[in-house]
């Protein structure tokens, strides 16, 4: 159980802080006319076809006691980063980024330009517009990028093992809590937490798809259904 | 309101060249003025109309040129000034209207106020939707309410913040004409208090008829011809403008020769025998005009009629009927093939139908000369 609250815990910090930097990242995304942008939409969709050993790897590296990242946290902080909660929500945030940034992109670009020009023609800069308009019609796509950062972190395996080893109540997360019973033959056990984790997730995702459905239809629906 | 409001003209002289053409071509090069008042901007699909409105709202960045608004500089290419839409004050319509569908008709038009406070907002707000009629829809979402509404609630929110210019982008297509008739009387209402210049883009001259004190007629980019709605759609001055005024037959013809004491002249048609009389214009005998008519100013006979003021009647062969919607389209053929509009009530008496003999009578005023 104590691995099924961290994996939750975790979870919920990784899409809370992913929609924090996803949702300004997929802004820019979705309207820069840069000519490098799809530079930064490859870096962005990377954690896709990378193996999480790969991505482990490095951020391992990054994040030990000469890397980079774990020095400046070390003279910060005065502890490291591997092997920490901390660490695990770094490299998850990583990890996840394309399943919060491209359902972004993706409802953002869906918005009629009309209306944002009609949104600056009324006076409104760009922040206001983004507020009023690109948000509250852009609702399925939020939820959407909650939901599957949230799930795909719920759900990750290797780049934990890399950076957060198996330390109960830190880094131990239920994906390698069961791998761990595996191991040591206690099906049974394996199979209560797979079971739980199973049904949690399937849970999670229907209500969330249905409510999901619900506000889509009042919100992007331009004529009523009569 | 306090002081007294000048009124104030839009002047636009603007050029955006064609993207991707090997010598510089520009897309629109014009140079405009708009007074207080409906000026009809008209001309066909891909004339620039648009182009040049999102030019005047700062949506479009023009290469070259100035425009100014009741003496602000909105645009000066020279002088490097580019004000954002948010700052010059331009309201602008647009064809698809774009309300925000997630919000109620009373937030929609409260948008544009957000300088003031909440109450002076919805009074505001009210105030206008009151003027346009459509005040018991204050809590509607505009998908829930009809499309004569929503052109309303569009208007509403555009005037709400008392622009200084209004840019109408076809706003009222798709209405009947008694609605459309109604919303512009309640626009002319607000406009003879507020006197700002209006542009109304369309590319139908029924609007043109209905709407212009004055009309600017651009094709292809070009300002090519400006005046009363008379001025302009009856002397069409080259064939694209013509097609789009609506003359469904542009008939090349050569002047056979010049009555003048009677104001007319006869030309022969194409390559037939068919002659007619059209009105005097700058030609001599063996020139080659074009001659414009529309095909629901012509009239179809089943016998040769006598006693009739019209003096071209001309004899041909039905070789195609065809009905589209309340309109039943024949082409006669005279040695040149006319296209003429009857009601199907018309063409179910007359007992029209393919290969039929009819004649078709032109009154020399119907027959409109076109320039090259």
């Amino acid at each position: 159980m104590e691995a099924l609250l961290l994996s939750i815990r975790l979870a919920v910090c990784v899409s809370l802080i992913l929609f924090v930097i996803g949702t300004p990242l997929a802004y820019w995304l979705a309207y820069s006319r840069w000519r490098g942008k799809f530079l930064v939409e490859s870096v962005v969709a990377l954690p896709l076809v990378l193996p999480p050993t790969v991505l482990g790897f490095y951020v391992l590296v990054a994040m030990g006691p000469r890397g980079p990242l774990g020095r400046l946290w070390q003279a910060a902080f005065g502890h490291g980063l591997a092997f920490t909660f901390t660490g695990l929500v770094f490299a998850s945030v990583l990890y996840s980024l394309p399943f919060t940034v491209q359902p972004l992109v993706a409802s953002l670009e869906r918005v009629d330009r009309k209306l944002l020009e009609a949104s600056a023609i009324l006076g409104a800069g760009r922040l206001r517009t983004f507020w009023r308009v690109i948000l509250p019609m852009s609702v399925p796509g939020v939820v959407t990028a909650l939901v599957l950062s949230f799930a795909h972190t719920l759900g990750e395996f290797g780049v934990v093992l890399m950076v957060g080893g198996n330390l109960p109540g830190v880094t131990r997360t239920v994906s390698i809590d069961i791998y761990d019973r595996v191991q040591s033959l206690e099906y049974a056990e394996a199979n209560r937490m797979a079971l739980v984790l199973l049904i949690f997730s399937f849970v999670v995702l229907s209500v969330v798809y249905g409510v999901n459905r619900q506000i889509g239809r009042r919100v992007w629906s331009p004529w009523p259904a009569k | 309101m306090a002081g007294e409001v000048k009124p104030a003209s839009l002047a636009a002289q603007v050029q955006v060249e064609r993207r991707g053409a090997d010598a510089p071509s520009f897309l629109l090069d014009v140079s405009i003025e708009v007074f207080p008042g409906i000026t009809i901007l008209f001309g066909p699909s891909g004339a620039g109309k648009s182009t040049l409105l999102d030019c005047i709202a700062g949506l479009l960045r023009p290469n070259a040129g100035r425009i100014t608004s009741g003496g602000e500089v909105l645009f000066d290419s020279q002088s490097g000034v580019n004000l954002p839409p948010q700052r010059r004050q331009t309201a602008y319509v647009f064809q698809s209207l774009a309300l925000f569908p997630h919000m109620s008709v009373e937030e929609n038009v409260a948008y544009g106020l957000a300088h003031l406070q909440k109450e002076q907002q919805l009074a505001r707000a009210a105030a206008t939707l009151e003027a346009f009629r459509v005040e018991k829809l204050r809590k509607r979402k505009p998908g829930e309410i009809s499309g004569g509404e929503r052109q309303r609630v569009a208007l509403a929110r555009s005037l709400v913040t008392l622009p200084r210019v209004l840019l109408l982008d076809e706003p009222l297509t798709g209405l009947d004409a008694e609605l459309k008739a109604s919303i512009v009387d309640d626009l002319r209402a607000w406009n003879a208090a507020q006197k700002i210049p209006i542009l109304y883009v369309t590319h139908t001259r029924d609007e043109v008829d209905a709407l212009g004190e004055r009309v600017i007629a651009l094709e292809r980019g070009r300002v090519v011809s400006e005046g009363t709605p008379h001025d302009v759609l009856n002397a069409p001055r080259r064939k694209r403008l013509a097609q789009a005024a609506g003359f469904e037959n542009l008939l090349s013809a050569t002047v056979v020769d010049l009555r003048e004491p009677d104001g007319v002249m006869r030309v022969r048609l194409a390559e037939s025998a068919c002659e007619i009389e059209v009105p005097l214009g700058y030609a001599a005998q063996g020139d080659r005009v074009r001659v414009a008519i529309r095909a629901g100013d012509i009239l179809l006979a089943t016998a040769r009629p006598n006693h009739l003021s019209a003096r071209n009647v001309l004899a041909g062969k039905i070789v195609s009927l065809e009905q589209r919607g309340t309109m039943v389209i024949a082409r006669v053929d005279c040695g040149v093939t006319f296209t003429v509009h009857v009601t199907p009530g018309a063409a179910r008496a007359l007992e029209l139908a393919t290969g039929k003999t009819v004649w078709i009578v032109l009154k020399t005023h119907s027959c409109h000369l076109v320039d090259e």
